[in-house]
């Protein structure tokens, strides 16, 4: 079934349908991992946003029950050259096809990725239109670029109440608690030996799974949880989760964590970071086309050390807008942006980039330990 | 770090002569390792044997040592040069293995030499089975079990414990005879017992079988300050079970999940940790259970190795340039990445493309031999493509391999009887993925299919699209080419679907029996072009500031000509015997020479091993197929203003006349000038013209007229196809019989495709001469003599710069022929002469108009680059102009002598002749010639013995001459063995000598004194096909042991005299830039 790709500028990219049906809008990004399609999917972090995959075969190891970073996919369509149809992996369940069909995810496949990420590069990200044939076989490009154009956009806008939880949980009553992940688990977890509460601003369960192998217990929270409900629960720490969209409008988070600081240890991951940076009196901006891969260099200054790292932010903490009782831990060799900072008299750091990888390279999990021991010096 | 102050000098150690296993790649290494370091401002000292290389042209190092890569002979240059470090890591294995030799025996201490990039420890870590072992059982990693028995006891303890199947390899047998798969106990003892006997140290690896599972490799680089980067990911697409270099491989991998990749990534950095590579880049080999996910490490290289080149050409790393920067103390976030410019090196490259590796084997030369592909490498050269899919991809390499696919194609033994095809499938074989094809065809399952080959589903399934899409393009309604059919919409949706599965335009021409100009001009008029992308390590993330460039049907074109004046070179392809190293050289030469003269210079080329596909060589490089579709595509793109078809070798000729009338300006020797030195008749009139002789000689397009042609000739006569490069099928017949098989068996004549017929001149010297010409003006670049004698093929004779037995008349009167016959065919760049003389009478055998394959060993003995020259005569230039009217006759001698692979080849007849059969060669320079000939037999990896004993077996006519031989041994201290006929001879003469009995007829035989190590020296000359196998033992086994073996009476003069030089003196060592002074 044909299937049609409309950017705001007019651009339009015609190719076939996979998955779903019907019609989307979003953002258009670009991601270049060249495996992982699955942890892509199903990260909170993309909605609201149509994912491109630059490498060009996907679908090829098909999807399984166990390498999900939330409840399911939460793309708001998925953009690839050539969706294999054939799965082949020893842990395989279903097709992509199947599994994006299920989820309501519309897939187009057979487009110029290459071109589709230059135009972003070049151009900037932009709102698109992702439609397949009605019943009738009509399809109007016209149209399409359209909606993409009348669309609100990211900026400004709460997302995180589209991903959040509803109600607090403990995580290890969660039934995707168990799913380990073969490699990493060959170390047994430490006994709970941390209390951490983690704001849900659209966490991945890898988080989570990172964070109980590291020792904690973990009660995850709804975004908007007050500091004192936090802080009525006592807990060791409190971790501020990755999250979809525009950091700005979350001001009931910003409060929070305002509340929260110096009160508890504080680690924030990806939109956690950017929260925590607002936080502490920094601001936030849009860049051009964003990061999101997994072959990002990280350099990390105490140890001039470089970390192979997951990403996945289109804002991003203006590195000169930070007070001076915040020491720039980490920064990235691409584009010399913010990656990490740490509080110089608050036990609180944070991250724009994705230590729990899932997908992605493992360089950066000693964070985990770090917040450990920050919990452990208090 | 910044870089290191407190070295000034650094060694770097090549790779020697081109053989199986290790190719062009370390040149593209080695290369780029001299590039980076002397950008630096370091003192190079390079040694290395191949002059065939870009490494040793003179200007890439500031002494350049051609000299043998072994222990001695490096420890001698050290003392020479006093460097103050050794870059061990990017010579392949003969490099390391030097390198290990120098450190354990104490020379580099002595000197107070560093190892930089990997230290010994490490080095011994990665190659020492055990200590490999245990360095992974200490991280946690998982090997496959396995262990060593020198006892049938030994060997059935260790199978308790490893279990069935089991892999029983015997230590040091010819291409691994004697080893195998057990699957029970019975057969088990039976394998071993042969195997203990057939292994001269008795010795047995016994390993657990994981034959099946997937295998994976991973380029990882490490810094000083301890950052591990993963640059390129493979997938091989046949199982454990065929060499990687044996294997279609594909990158990135396409079959493991993230998790399951990161697995093996956080494996590959532990290992590079833990074996303590310091800086630079490894090869780390995987297996993985299909079934469970279960990861093993089969292996590490802390070097770069030939998958290095590979990956480097697949993203666009530099893997070799950024290890040798990483040796000298530069860490990874302190070098740019020159693709982008604008980030650091220390990243990991992500693609966009997919890339397919397809290895290109010679079994045809080696006809005798077990053509299964197993666990030692065979194939001597590979292609790689790189496409938007693996099916564009797969077609794309399939056809860059130019060996007769266009793709995909059906494979002519399509009806094979089901139990034939599944033999096909199940062990692997060069045509495997052809019977795929057939298989699929005939509706076999791909369930079926990989439970034959266990080559993953997912790569079965992309097969299958192919088939089922070929279907649909084959159906009747499916008139693609005519217009009266389906409607330009649909078929342009066809077409275009054709071509992004990698259909080539020649292919299409197939399916619908029209030419391939057709199917060519009707894709265009449907809008259907290729589209060009870049290779810019980071999937379009950031502008790519570096013009390398592949093709793909898509969209969008990303290649954005300029006006320039642009010269385009056609390189080699994949690497065969015949055609390899030397003709990169020559094109990158032809791209160094014509950017000084202000042209932008394009490339293209599709093997990967080589420099001319270094994003650097040219202004441009297209990494394609070299077919006339590819080719046009990019011409009709760019628009050079002139195409360079004479430096590739065969391949581009080929393609020379097709390009022509396609419009495109050929510079240099015109097609027609190329066509008439190749056409017998065009040939002949020439000759006439000019007063030159050729051998007596006929053309037959049949078996029938072949037999009255030889018999007018008189045997022997020697019989080839025409044109061919490296003399493929071309054999010395010594009568009827031999003649009527040749034409039954080996070729297929006919009136397109006649056979040659020419008397064979025995015991002529043939004389090789390389001229260069600007139209007006011939100026010979050097007349090299071959040792053996006319009748062996040029490239497998050893030949001497200048003659060492010519005299000054017949020198003059080759240069006046070369003079006359360059007039003649109007020479505008390179060409190579072959001449024979006998009784003192010329012959012409040869004329190539166009480089020669000992272009780059001329220029290396006279100090001038031919190849650069050449280019720029073609682009306009004068030689007057270019200051290059003298020749040039050394005061020093340089010898060139081949390098053969019958050690991976048992079975296969090696003796030598006009079919070549050599993959590489060196070269060795001295004063004195038989010093020059002692240093290239020792590069060769012959040592020639200064004492000892030497056997002698020698044909009739042979046994006068061979007295002097003998007796000049037996003056030098050698004792003699000979088998009867010769012993009789020499014992008349005066000489002492040993009887041994010919085999088969008493005991001992020469089989025993080689294998009671008895034998030093082998002179054994072939008395035609009746004692065939003797010979054939006999050179077997000398290659085995490797003993020196001369075949031929001129070779066994040269060697004797070489170790009477020997005797009288150690050898030295001085570098190019000395001699060229």
């Amino acid at each position: 079934m044909k299937a049609i790709l409309a950017l705001a500028d007019g651009t339009v990219f015609e190719g076939q349908q996979f998955g779903a049906t019907g019609e989307t809008v979003g953002e258009v990004v670009f991601n270049t991992s060249m495996t992982g399609y699955q942890e892509v999917l199903t990260d909170p972090s993309y909605k609201g946003q149509i994912v491109t995959m630059t490498y060009p075969l996907i679908g090829n190891y098909g999807c399984n029950e166990v390498d999900i970073e939330s409840i399911g996919p939460q793309v708001e369509g998925f953009v690839v050259r050539e969706y294999s149809a054939y799965h082949s992996n020893w842990r395989s369940q279903w097709s992509l096809d199947t599994y994006l069909a299920e989820n309501n995810i519309i897939g187009i496949q057979n487009i110029d990725t290459r071109a589709l990420t230059r135009r972003l590069r070049v151009h900037g990200v932009m709102n698109g239109c992702l439609a397949t044939e009605d019943t009738d076989g009509d399809l109007d490009a016209a149209s399409l670029v359209e909606k993409a154009q009348a669309w609100h956009g990211l900026v400004g806008w709460d997302l995180v109440q589209r991903v959040t939880c509803p109600d607090p949980y403990a995580w290890n009553q969660h039934p995707s608690s168990s799913n380990g992940l073969h490699s990493e688990d060959s170390t047994p977890p430490v006994n709970n030996k941390f209390r951490v509460v983690a704001m849900d601003f659209g966490i991945k369960y890898n988080i989570l799974r990172q964070l109980t192998k590291h020792g904690c217990e973990v009660q995850v929270v709804p975004a908007k949880t007050k500091a004192e409900e936090i802080l009525a629960a006592n807990p060791d720490g409190v971790f501020l989760s990755n999250g979809p969209g525009d950091p700005m409008p979350l001001d009931y988070a910003i409060k929070t964590i305002q509340e929260l600081l110096g009160k508890k240890p504080v680690f924030g991951i990806c939109l956690g970071h950017q929260l925590l940076g607002l936080a502490l009196g920094g601001k936030t901006y849009k860049l051009k086309f964003g990061h999101r891969g997994a072959n990002q260099p990280v350099k990390h200054l105490e140890t001039d050390q470089v970390e192979i790292t997951s990403q996945n932010h289109g804002f991003c903490v203006d590195i000169d807008s930070l007070p001076n009782t915040v020491d720039i831990t980490h920064i990235n060799l691409n584009d010399n942006t913010l990656e990490g900072i740490q509080h110089r008299e608050y036990p609180a750091f944070s991250v724009q980039y994705h230590p729990e990888a899932s997908p992605g390279p493992h360089d950066a999990s000693y964070l985990f330990s770090r917040f450990m021991q920050m919990m452990e010096d208090i | 770090m910044p870089k290191r102050t407190d070295i000034e000098k650094i060694l770097i150690i090549g790779s020697g002569a081109i053989i199986i296993g290790q190719a062009c790649e370390f040149d593209y290494s080695g290369t780029q390792a001299c590039k980076a370091l002397k950008e630096e401002g370091y003192q190079i000292v390079l040694v290395n044997s191949n002059p065939a290389t870009i490494m040793t042209d003179p200007d890439f190092a500031d002494r350049t040592y051609v000299e043998p890569i072994t222990p001695d002979t490096v420890e001698l240059v050290i003392e020479k040069e006093r460097p103050d470090a050794l870059l061990p890591t990017l010579g392949g294995q003969t490099a390391l293995n030097v390198s290990v030799a120098l450190a354990e025996s104490g020379v580099l201490d002595k000197y107070d030499v560093e190892l930089i990039g990997a230290k010994l420890p490490a080095i011994q870590k990665a190659e020492d089975r055990a200590l490999f072992k245990q360095a992974m059982e200490k991280i946690g990693l998982d090997v496959p079990k396995s262990g060593i028995a020198h006892t049938t006891q030994e060997a059935i303890a260790l199978v308790d414990e490893i279990g069935f199947p089991a892999i029983i390899r015997p230590a040091f047998t010819l291409g691994g005879t004697g080893g195998g798969i057990a699957y029970n106990i019975e057969e088990y003892q039976k394998m071993v017992a042969t195997g203990l006997a057939l292994s001269p140290i008795n010795e047995l690896l016994i390993e657990e079988s994981i034959i099946g599972w997937k295998e994976f490799e991973l380029e990882v680089m490490r810094d000083g300050a301890d950052n591990v980067v993963i640059i390129c990911s493979i997938e091989n697409v046949d199982p454990m079970g065929v060499h990687t270099g044996d294997s279609i491989t594909v990158a990135p991998i396409q079959t493991l999940t993230d998790k399951e990749y990161q697995e093996m990534r956080d494996s590959a950095i532990k290992i590079i940790r833990e074996i303590g590579v310091d800086t630079g880049g490894s090869n780390i080999q995987f297996a993985v259970d299909p079934k469970t996910g279960k990861q093993v490490v089969i292996e590490m290289n802390p070097r770069v190795s030939r998958s290095s080149a590979l990956a480097s050409k697949a993203t666009g790393f530099p893997i070799a340039k950024i290890a040798a920067k990483l040796a000298v103390g530069y860490n990874l976030d302190e070098i740019p990445n020159d693709i982008t410019a604008e980030t650091p090196a220390c990243f990991e490259p992500t693609i966009d493309y997919v890339v397919v590796k397809i290895p290109r084997w010679a079994f045809e030369k080696f006809q005798g031999t077990d053509e299964t592909l197993t666990t030692q490498m065979k194939s001597v050269g590979e292609a790689m493509s790189i496409g938007g899919t693996f099916k564009e991809a797969l077609q794309k390499g399939l056809r860059s391999l130019e060996t007769g696919w266009y793709g995909f194609d059906n494979h002519p033994l399509e009806e094979l009887p089901l139990s034939e095809l599944s033999s096909k499938l199940t062990i692997p074989n060069v045509e495997r993925i052809f019977y795929i094809k057939s298989a699929l065809k005939r509706g076999m399952s791909i369930d079926d299919i990989y439970s034959y080959t266990h080559i993953d589903p997912f790569f079965l399934y992309n097969l299958q699209e192919i088939v089922d899409f070929e279907k649909i393009l084959g159906t009747p309604h499916t008139q693609l080419f005519t217009e009266n059919g389906k409607s330009d919409a649909e078929r342009t949706s066809l077409l275009r679907q054709a071509k992004q599965f990698g259909f080539s335009d020649r292919q299409l021409a197939e399916i619908y029996d029209i030419s391939e100009t057709q199917v060519r001009e009707t894709r265009k008029t449907l809008g259907i072009e290729a589209t060009f992308k870049t290779v810019d390590t980071c999937a379009a993330e950031f502008e790519a500031e570096t013009p390398y460039y592949y093709s793909t049907c898509s969209s969008e074109d990303e290649v954005r000509p300029t006006d320039k004046e642009k010269i385009m070179i056609l390189g080699g392809g994949p690497n065969r015997i015949g055609q390899g190293i030397e003709f990169d050289y020559c094109c990158v030469h032809a791209a160094m020479a014509l950017k000084t003269d202000g042209y932008e210079t394009i490339m293209v080329n599709s093997n990967p091993e080589t420099v001319s596909t270094d994003y650097d060589t040219s202004d441009r490089l297209y990494f394609e197929p070299l077919t006339c579709e590819d080719v046009l595509n990019i011409y009709d793109k760019e628009k050079p203003i002139g195409v360079i078809v004479q430096f590739g070798g065969q391949t581009p000729l080929n393609l020379a006349m097709a390009l022509k009338d396609a419009g495109v300006p050929i510079i240099g020797t015109s097609p027609e000038d190329i066509a008439r030195s190749e056409n017998r008749q065009l040939f002949k009139e020439v000759l006439d013209e000019i007063g030159l002789m050729q051998p007596p000689n006929g053309t037959a397009t049949s078996s029938k007229e072949a037999v009255p042609i030889a018999a007018s000739l008189g045997y022997p006569v020697i019989v080839r196809p025409s044109f061919v490069l490296g003399g493929r099928a071309m054999q010395i017949v010594y009568d009827e019989k031999l003649l009527q098989e040749y034409m039954d068996s080996a070729v297929q004549a006919s009136p397109e495709h006649p056979v040659l017929i020419d008397k064979y001149l025995e015991e002529a010297i043939e004389v090789d001469v390389d001229a260069i010409s600007d139209g007006h003006l011939t100026v010979i670049g050097g007349i090299m003599e071959h040792i053996e004698e006319a009748g062996v093929h040029s490239g497998d004779s050893d030949c001497v710069l200048p003659p060492y037995t010519l005299v000054d008349e017949q020198i003059d009167q080759l240069k006046e022929y070369t003079y006359a016959l360059a007039k003649a065919l109007n020479v505008r760049g390179l060409m190579n002469v072959q001449y024979a003389i006998k009784n003192d009478e010329i012959f012409v055998l040869e004329v190539n108009p166009r480089a020669s394959r000992t272009v780059p060993f001329v220029s290396k003995a006279i100090g001038v680059p031919l190849a650069k020259l050449a280019a720029r005569v073609m682009a306009g230039k004068t030689l007057d102009e270019l200051r290059f009217t003298n020749e040039i006759e050394p005061s020093y001698f340089s010898v060139k002598a081949p390098v053969f692979p019958f050690n991976r080849f048992p079975g296969a007849n090696s003796r030598l002749g006009p079919e070549m059969k050599s993959t590489g060669e060196v070269m060795g320079i001295d004063d004195d010639v038989s010093r020059a000939f002692a240093k290239a037999q020792k590069a060769c990896g012959y040592t020639l013995p200064l004492k000892g004993n030497a056997f002698i077996s020698v044909r009739n006519k042979d046994k006068r001459s061979v007295i002097f031989i003998a007796k000049k041994l037996t003056d030098m201290g050698f004792e003699l063995i000979a088998t009867h006929g010769t012993a009789k001879v020499l014992l008349r003469n005066g000489m002492d000598v040993q009887l041994v009995y010919s085999i088969g007829k008493g005991r001992p035989t020469i089989h025993d004194y080689i294998k009671n190590h008895a034998v030093d020296l082998i002179i054994n000359t072939p008395t035609g096909d009746l004692h065939r196998t003797n010979e054939l033992l006999i050179r077997q086994m000398a290659i085995e042991n490797d003993i020196p073996i001369f075949s031929t009476i001129p070779g066994a003069a040269a060697a004797v005299n070489a170790i009477d030089a020997l005797q009288s003196g150690e050898i030295s060592v001085t570098p190019l830039q000395d001699y060229h002074k």
